[in-house]
């Protein structure tokens, strides 16, 4: 088969199973766009900011864990993307993002659109490529896409100078079969020996905790972790990213750890003397002052990214692995085991954390005559029966929703965790639609978020997705505006969203359906309004409490039993 | 603490300012940064050098394992091991300092490798130590310039660094 440069990527896609690209088309990619014109194999998504291209990729690559794919063009296209490809570099999100380059000719003469995209996007990719050569073009796909989905997944950018894709030139065109580098071979099996060491640790516990993160939801582990912890009768906890790998709902769940975790969850974490850490990456949002993390802890780490390991907190029992595959050996030692677990320390420990518990953390006014945030969240849940995909944007009504939405299934909660770029919430949406398009997909957000990539409302229109928005609009900057109460006086610098349009009429001209919800009373029967639109996207303006404030909250660089549960609470 | 870390890489462009970005980006110390081709040239060999506590020289060899064209990596410093660095020095060599610059070449075991009426060129090769004496043995007045390589490292045994 002889084909052109631009044919050979869009055959490239589809080689690889790719069933949408979202893209902006430009000056440096039009020989691709021609070849994506001229067949229907790979479907176009056409965004309005090439921010909106990646984020949209990313959700995709959340909701379904295969890679999301963005075109962008060179220069502006290309610096345009950085934001949604760090997003992903930093959550390791599987995605190839194409970017248009100038005429390899002109490389390095300031060229119209030029930038050096290779070396923007170095510091936040997994790898990248420039194709010097259209002969390179199939074998550094094959390449970009097997960096992307294995080991700790990432982002990879293919760089692709125009006259790569020329359509004059033809060559012999083969997908490879397979790939393999020697410089790149990532470890999926767990060393057995330490994995032996790890089971004993954990039943000789006498408070054990399991602190799981994304890497459970990224290596589909879920099942394997829930087994594992309900065999044990283990107490476990998640880091924001790994919301929903064990169900929330579940009584040996704690909650969500750190900054904005329960009580009992960081109580535990104070407390434990075994914690076993399962694809989480010991972020500071999670272990506050480093000095003081699980003070009296033993620390089991397992992790497929042998540079997560010891990296911000000292492990003693490390597992460099597939985190699945780990949990399923980790299984089976424990079936061959003959050491039992001390049931009754387990026991005390059990009804030590639900001491904790009983102090109702997440508890909030409910008698309020204003419409809290939390309530809004509730009653979300309640309204979808937690079974909906909720795609978030950045600050507290991110928080709320971890704290309030309630997931019991991965995949379900999509959010921006290690950079917190607002405006992600939208736009990923729009990918998870794509890939569910039966599902229920929701966007949390705020008036300050929303704003930053709310173009892509368009987007919706032209491909018919029927998002839900519920939009909590405080007036301010909410996280912002509480620090700026915490540890500023008060000083609100800059963190009111003031001239904000009428968002109702802004959701109709771009031919959805707004809502403006300020009762209470209302807020239940206009979301099921909502949801009953089933072909519609429809825009909810929910005016809530603009003086709440997300709690429990340890501040910046405290430990974990240093906790303020409400504007009353001392600190606990 | 002072490391070399020997490392096999591919040889590609990009690759070297994967490894200097990554040094800047985590806000390592990079002292110094050798690289060029092997006897393989699909491959090269960078010799770095940097200075850090146990727990920061982990990460480094970690993260630098993690770039897709790094191939292999070693941790000299772990075992016995010779480093060798090259210096180009340009001294002033003038009538009455002549002979005396001479025999400092000699006791050192450099060569002059270019003469003036009034100024010699030293190629002298060695571990970074022996390099710093013959500077200091020079008066710093006659030294003109000073070009070094920094160090090259090869581990000691019948072992090698390679695929």
């Amino acid at each position: 088969m002889e084909l052109s440069g631009s044919e050979i990527v869009v055959q490239c896609l589809k080689d690889e199973g790719v069933e949408y690209v979202f893209g902006y088309p430009g000056g440096a990619v039009l020989h691709i766009y021609d070849a994506i014109f001229k067949q229907d194999d790979v479907k176009h998504i056409l965004v309005r900011h090439e921010q909106g291209a990646t984020h949209a990729a990313d959700g995709y690559a959340r909701a379904t864990g295969r890679p999301g794919v963005a075109l962008v063009t060179s220069g502006p296209g290309a610096t345009n993307a950085v934001t949604g490809i760090a997003t992903a570099y930093m959550d390791s999100i599987p995605m190839v993002v194409l970017t248009g380059q100038v005429p390899s000719p002109f490389i390095g003469s300031d060229a119209f659109q030029e930038v050096d995209t290779v070396g923007i996007t170095r510091p936040c990719v997994k790898h990248n490529f420039l194709v010097k050569d259209v002969r390179d073009l199939a074998e550094t796909f094959k390449k970009a896409f097997y960096i992307a989905t294995s080991g700790r997944p990432g982002p990879v950018v293919i760089d692709i100078p125009k006259d790569i894709t020329d359509p004059g030139v033809k060559i012999p065109y083969e997908y490879p079969k397979k790939v393999s580098m020697r410089s790149y071979n990532p470890v999926t099996k767990g060393h057995s020996g330490q994995i032996k060491k790890a089971v004993g640790m954990i039943l000789a516990a006498k408070r054990p905790v399991v602190y799981s993160g994304g890497g459970v939801v990224l290596g589909n582990a879920s099942e394997s972790l829930t087994e594992l912890v309900r065999q044990l009768g283990l107490p476990i906890t998640s880091t924001l990213m790994g919301l929903g790998a064990y169900p929330s709902s579940d009584k040996q769940f704690l909650g969500m750890l750190g900054m904005h975790g329960t009580y009992e969850a960081n109580m535990a974490m104070h407390g434990t003397d075994v914690l076993i850490a399962i694809g989480a990456r010991f972020d500071d949002r999670i272990t506050g002052h480093v000095e003081r993390f699980c003070p009296d802890a033993t620390i089991i780490h397992i992790d497929i990214d042998p540079s997560s390991i010891s990296k911000n907190v000292r492990v003693d029992v490390p597992i460099v692995g597939a985190v699945d595959q780990v949990l399923q050996n980790m299984l089976k030692v424990l079936k061959e085991s003959n050491s039992k677990q001390d049931k009754n320390a387990l026991e005390e420990w059990w009804q030590q954390i639900e001491q904790w518990r009983n102090k109702q953390c997440l508890r909030y006014d409910k008698k309020s005559k204003l419409i809290k945030p939390q309530y809004a969240l509730e009653v979300l849940h309640k309204v979808t029966n937690g079974d909906a995909y909720v795609c978030s944007d950045v600050g507290q009504h991110q928080m709320f929703a971890a704290q309030f939405y309630g997931f019991d299934k991965p995949r379900r909660w999509i959010n921006s965790g290690g950079l917190g770029t607002m405006g992600f919430g939208l736009p990923a949406a729009m990918g998870v639609k794509m890939a569910h398009p039966d599902a229920e997909v929701v966007v949390v957000t705020s008036e300050a978020s929303i704003q930053m990539c709310i173009q892509e409302l368009a987007t919706c229109t032209q491909h018919s997705l029927p998002l839900k928005i519920m939009m909590l609009n405080n007036g301010y900057m909410g996280m912002v505006r509480q620090w700026q109460e915490f540890f500023y006086e008060s000083r609100y610098s800059h963190s009111t969203v003031e001239s904000t349009p009428d968002f109702v009429k802004l959701a109709e001209s771009y031919g959805h359906v707004g809502m403006r919800i300020e009762n209470k009373d209302d807020l239940e029967s206009a979301m099921r309004e909502a949801f009953a639109m089933k072909d519609r996207l429809v825009f909810m303006d929910v005016v809530i409490d603009p003086d709440e404030n997300v709690y429990p909250m340890i501040e910046a660089g405290k430990a974990h039993n240093e906790m303020y549960l409400s504007p009353e609470s001392e600190l606990v | 603490m002072r490391h070399i870390i020997s490392i096999l890489m591919e040889n590609e462009s990009g690759a070297l300012s994967r490894v200097a970005g990554l040094f800047s980006a985590r806000g390592y110390n990079i002292e110094s940064l050798t690289v060029a081709p092997t006897e393989d040239p699909s491959l090269s060999r960078m010799t770095l050098v940097t200075r850090g506590n146990e727990e920061i020289i982990e990460q480094i060899t970690k993260q630098l394992n993690k770039l897709v064209e790094i191939v292999k990596l070693l941790d000299l410093s772990e075992g016995a091991h010779i480093e060798r660095e090259m210096m180009l020095v340009k001294i002033k060599a003038e009538k009455g300092n002549r002979e005396e610059m001479k025999r400092l070449v000699d006791i050192f075991r450099g060569r002059i490798i270019d003469v003036t009426d009034t100024s010699y060129i030293v190629e002298m090769t060695g571990d970074g130590d022996k390099l710093d004496a013959f500077i200091k043995a020079v008066h710093e007045d006659l030294v003109v310039e000073v070009v070094r390589t920094g160090p090259s490292g090869i581990a000691r045994g019948a072992k090698g660094l390679s695929l």
